[in-house]
Order: structure tokens, then C-alpha cells, then sequence
């Protein structure tokens, strides 16, 4: 599945100071969808290059890191549930961050 | 953008509350309201319109220094303000003014963001830096010091800097980007560190109206959140690194704390402020009283500022000279008062050294 992530207000520094990753991500074994919880796990595991605590708490992301899925807030479309398709572009924004 | 605003899947195609046409976009903390960008701009910007005329913060014909460090909130507020001064008539004049701590790698950025904000909004940027004010740059005063205190160092010159660059700028006031989530952090720092006179000063909209320059944070209501959302949505140009000398210890753990307790109850937020705001100050309590640094004429409630008693630490090669504690409880009561000096809202500071 191709998709678009892109990194800001500090997550890029996580991820090779690189904001935007095209990337194609494989379904799961025996699953037929992707959901937000397993990009997640995903990002964590390929993208994520240094101190994951920053980006990452438990199973989901950092309280402070805002999540948007086609520029929309994941809070709208059921967070880690969010179903993710094809060509979709996934934002990370951290606000923990100077102002 | 525009292949994603066609998928209107994720939402179930939820429609906006407030205008009940276009998709929402993202979900209110303060209200939990489901809403569209359009609309979110609008009650955002409104809200804060609402909070400036509601709180009196500005006069018409003043002059204000927006206290910009080309992070999120400061752009926020300089883009915001721009715009409602025009919108709503306020007949301010408006400038950015900056403190160039000397910090490479990491100031020398932000200051480059700042200077495209003074070509982008039309607002007329002043820099301040230590170099310049105490003859020291931060990274000369690591140098020296080492990572121990530092924080403490640039709390203190910031919070001057800023006061003698609006002095150049002969401003009226200045506006800060302290955002709600930022008030109710130091008001729980200040309930952990027992200091009563920050903790009554921190919530106020509006401080320092005895001293020269009076200070005020419109955005005392606004959801750190809706300030990042707001700059992606409008794709403001703003800076997001940690400072390089930040060890960002104890004032993380509270930041954490609010957004831990922000994920489960958003209102949480405005309720600490609001009980920081309802705290009251026993009359036996003494207040620090107010006087000027005999060597440099800042406010001080001390012989000497605590500007002045660092450098004069740095200079004579003593660095540890007014850092730490300088609490005595009974021979120095004026003392207590002043704490150890880290300026506690000065936010880019990770550590509150005790």
C-alpha cells in the first residue's frame, strides 16, 4: 500500500531529519486492512531511527504528538481503529516543542 | 492536498457542527465540537478577539512587541494579531521583537525564521542579544558553566532581554504565545515548588503593570493543540527544535502530566488554570517587595537584580555565585521570595533547578 507520512514540529528529527516518506507498507498476514494501530507499529519499526519514547508511548502515539489522516484529525475517525487506504497521507505533528 | 480533501471516508463523512456543510476536520479540546477548517479558523481567531476586548489588553494607538522566537506560538500569535488588528481596527502598531541568546545550531535558525515572519506578515523585527547586553553568549556561557544551571542563566537575561528591546522598540506592552497548556503547567510547577508570589502572578492575563513594561498573553484560553493545528492548516512558517542546552528535566515531567491527563479529560487544562486563578493568598503570607538593582536599574527585589549577581559570578569566574538556593526561612525572608531565579515562565527552559 502506498502511502504518504509526513513528520513535523520536531518528529522529523526522529526519522533522519527527512519530513516526507513516501512509503509502501505490506498488509499483515491474513489481515485485509491496515489500521492506524498497525502503521504505527510499522513506523516504529522502519522509520523511527532514534529515541522512540519521543514519538511513541505504549501502543499508540505520545500524548502531545497530533495525528491527521487526509488532513483530518484522527480523533474524528476513531484513532488507532482509523482504517487506512491506498494513497492516503498520514501527518505526525509533535506540539511538545518551544514556542 | 486536494486528492485527500475528496476522501471524505474517515469521518463517515461527519459534517461540521457549526456550519453544517463542509467536513469537519478536527475536534475542539476546549468543547469537543466536531468542526471544519473554515469554521475553526473563525471561532479560533474570534475566540482570541474575544479574549483581547473581554481582558482590555490593548489600548488603541499602542505600540506592542510581540516576544517572537519563530516557534509555533509566537508565529501563531504574530499572524493571528496581524490580522485581527486589521480585521477588528485596533489601531496597534505591531512589531516582533527577538532575544538572540547565542545559542548555535539552534537560535541562529530560529532567528532565520523570524526574519522571514518580519517579510511575511510586514511587522518590523528587532533582535536583542546577550552578546550585546551582558558581553556573554550562551555558548560561552557553557562553555564556562558547563549544563549544570544554564537554564537558569538564560531564564533570568531572557526575561530582561526582552524588557530592554522593548524599551529600544518604546513600546506599550509586550504580547507573549504562552498557551494555555504552558499556564496550567506552571501552575502546577509552582504548587510543587511552594512559591506562592509566581503561582497568584502566573495565571493573570496581564502582568507587570506596576513595572516599565507591562506584559500579556492573549493566548491564556487557546489550546496548544488549535495553535499547532491552526499553523499546519494554514502552513505557517514556523521552527521546531529543542534547545541544545535544554535537559528539559523537571518541566517535562508536568508538560507529560497535562498532556496525560489532556488525552483523557481536555477540560482538565482549563480547570488547573481556573484553580490557579482561585488560589488565595493568605494575608501571612509576605509578598516579595518590589525595588530597583542598585547597579543596573531593573526591577529587583534584591540589592542587586539577578541579572546583575550572575554576570558579576561570570566575570569574576566565579559562576556558582546566586545559583542554588537561596531560601533561608528565617534570616532571609526576602530571599525566599526570589527563589533560585529560574523564570519560571519562560518556557523554553526544560530545568527548575531546586
Amino acid at each position: 500500500m502506498q502511502l504518504t507520512l509526513e513528520f513535523g514540529g520536531g518528529l522529523e528529527l526522529l526519522c533522519e531529519s527527512k519530513k516526507i516518506h513516501s512509503v509502501n507498507v505490506e498488509l499483515q498476514d491474513g489481515s485485509d486492512k491496515l489500521t492506524m494501530k498497525d502503521l504505527l507499529s510499522w513506523v516504529r519499526a522502519n522509520l523511527i531511527k532514534e529515541r522512540p519514547e519521543m514519538f511513541m508511548k505504549e501502543d499508540t502515539v505520545r500524548p502531545g504528538v497530533l495525528v491527521l489522516v487526509n488532513d483530518c484529525d484522527w480523533e474524528l475517525s476513531g484513532q488507532l481503529e482509523t482504517t487506512i487506504e491506498e494513497k492516503d497521507v498520514v501527518v505526525f505533528i509533535s506540539t511538545l516543542h518551544g514556542g | 492536498m486536494e486528492e485527500a480533501d475528496g476522501k471524505a471516508k474517515k469521518a463517515g463523512g461527519r459534517l461540521c457542527c457549526i456550519c453544517n456543510q463542509r467536513r469537519a476536520a478536527l475536534k475542539r479540546p476546549k468543547t469537543l465540537e466536531q468542526i471544519c477548517r473554515e469554521c475553526f479558523y473563525e471561532v479560533f481567531e474570534e475566540e482570541i478577539h474575544q479574549v483581547i476586548v473581554d481582558n482590555q489588553l490593548f489600548r488603541r494607538g499602542e505600540r506592542i512587541a510581540i516576544g517572537a522566537s519563530g516557534g509555533k506560538d509566537s508565529t501563531v500569535l504574530a499572524y493571528v494579531l496581524s490580522e485581527l488588528n486589521r480585521r477588528h481596527n485596533y489601531g496597534l502598531d505591531l512589531f516582533l521583537l527577538s532575544v538572540d541568546e547565542g545559542i548555535t545550531g539552534y537560535r541562529d535558525d530560529s532567528l532565520e525564521t523570524v526574519k522571514r515572519n518580519e517579510i511575511q506578515y510586514g511587522l518590523p523585527l528587532k533582535v536583542v542579544s546577550y552578546k550585546d547586553l551582558y558581553g556573554w553568549t550562551m555558548d560561552e556561557i557553557v562553555k564556562m558553566i558547563g549544563l549544570k544551571n544554564n537554564c537558569t542563566f538564560c531564564g533570568v537575561f531572557r526575561r530582561q532581554a526582552l524588557d530592554r528591546g522593548a524599551a529600544l522598540l518604546k513600546v506599550d506592552k509586550v504580547a507573549t504565545g504562552h498557551n494555555a497548556d504552558d499556564i496550567a503547567e506552571t501552575v502546577l510547577l509552582n504548587i510543587l515548588r511552594g512559591d506562592i508570589a509566581r503561582l497568584s502572578r502566573c495565571t493573570s492575563i496581564t502582568t507587570g503593570e506596576d513595572g516599565p513594561i507591562p506584559r500579556c498573553k492573549p493566548f491564556k484560553y487557546t489550546y496548544e493543540k488549535e495553535i499547532v493545528m491552526y499553523a499546519y492548516f494554514k502552513r505557517l512558517d514556523y521552527f521546531s527544535t529543542e534547545c541544545i542546552y535544554s535537559p528539559n528535566a523537571y518541566r517535562g515531567f508536568a508538560r507529560e502530566f497535562i498532556k496525560d491527563l489532556e488525552r483523557i479529560r481536555p477540560r482538565a487544562i482549563l480547570d488547573i488554570i481556573k484553580s490557579g486563578e482561585n488560589f488565595r493568598i493568605s494575608t501571612t503570607t509576605k509578598m516579595p517587595e518590589q525595588g530597583i538593582c542598585e547597579r543596573c536599574g531593573y526591577i529587583s527585589s534584591q540589592k542587586w537584580c539577578k541579572a546583575c549577581v550572575l554576570l558579576e559570578g561570570l566575570n569574576r569566574g566565579l559562576p556558582k555565585l546566586g545559583i542554588g538556593r537561596s531560601r533561608g526561612f528565617n534570616k532571609d525572608r526576602k530571599g525566599r521570595k526570589e527563589n533560585n531565579g529560574t523564570s519560571i515562565e519562560s518556557k523554553q527552559c526544560g530545568t527548575l533547578d531546586f
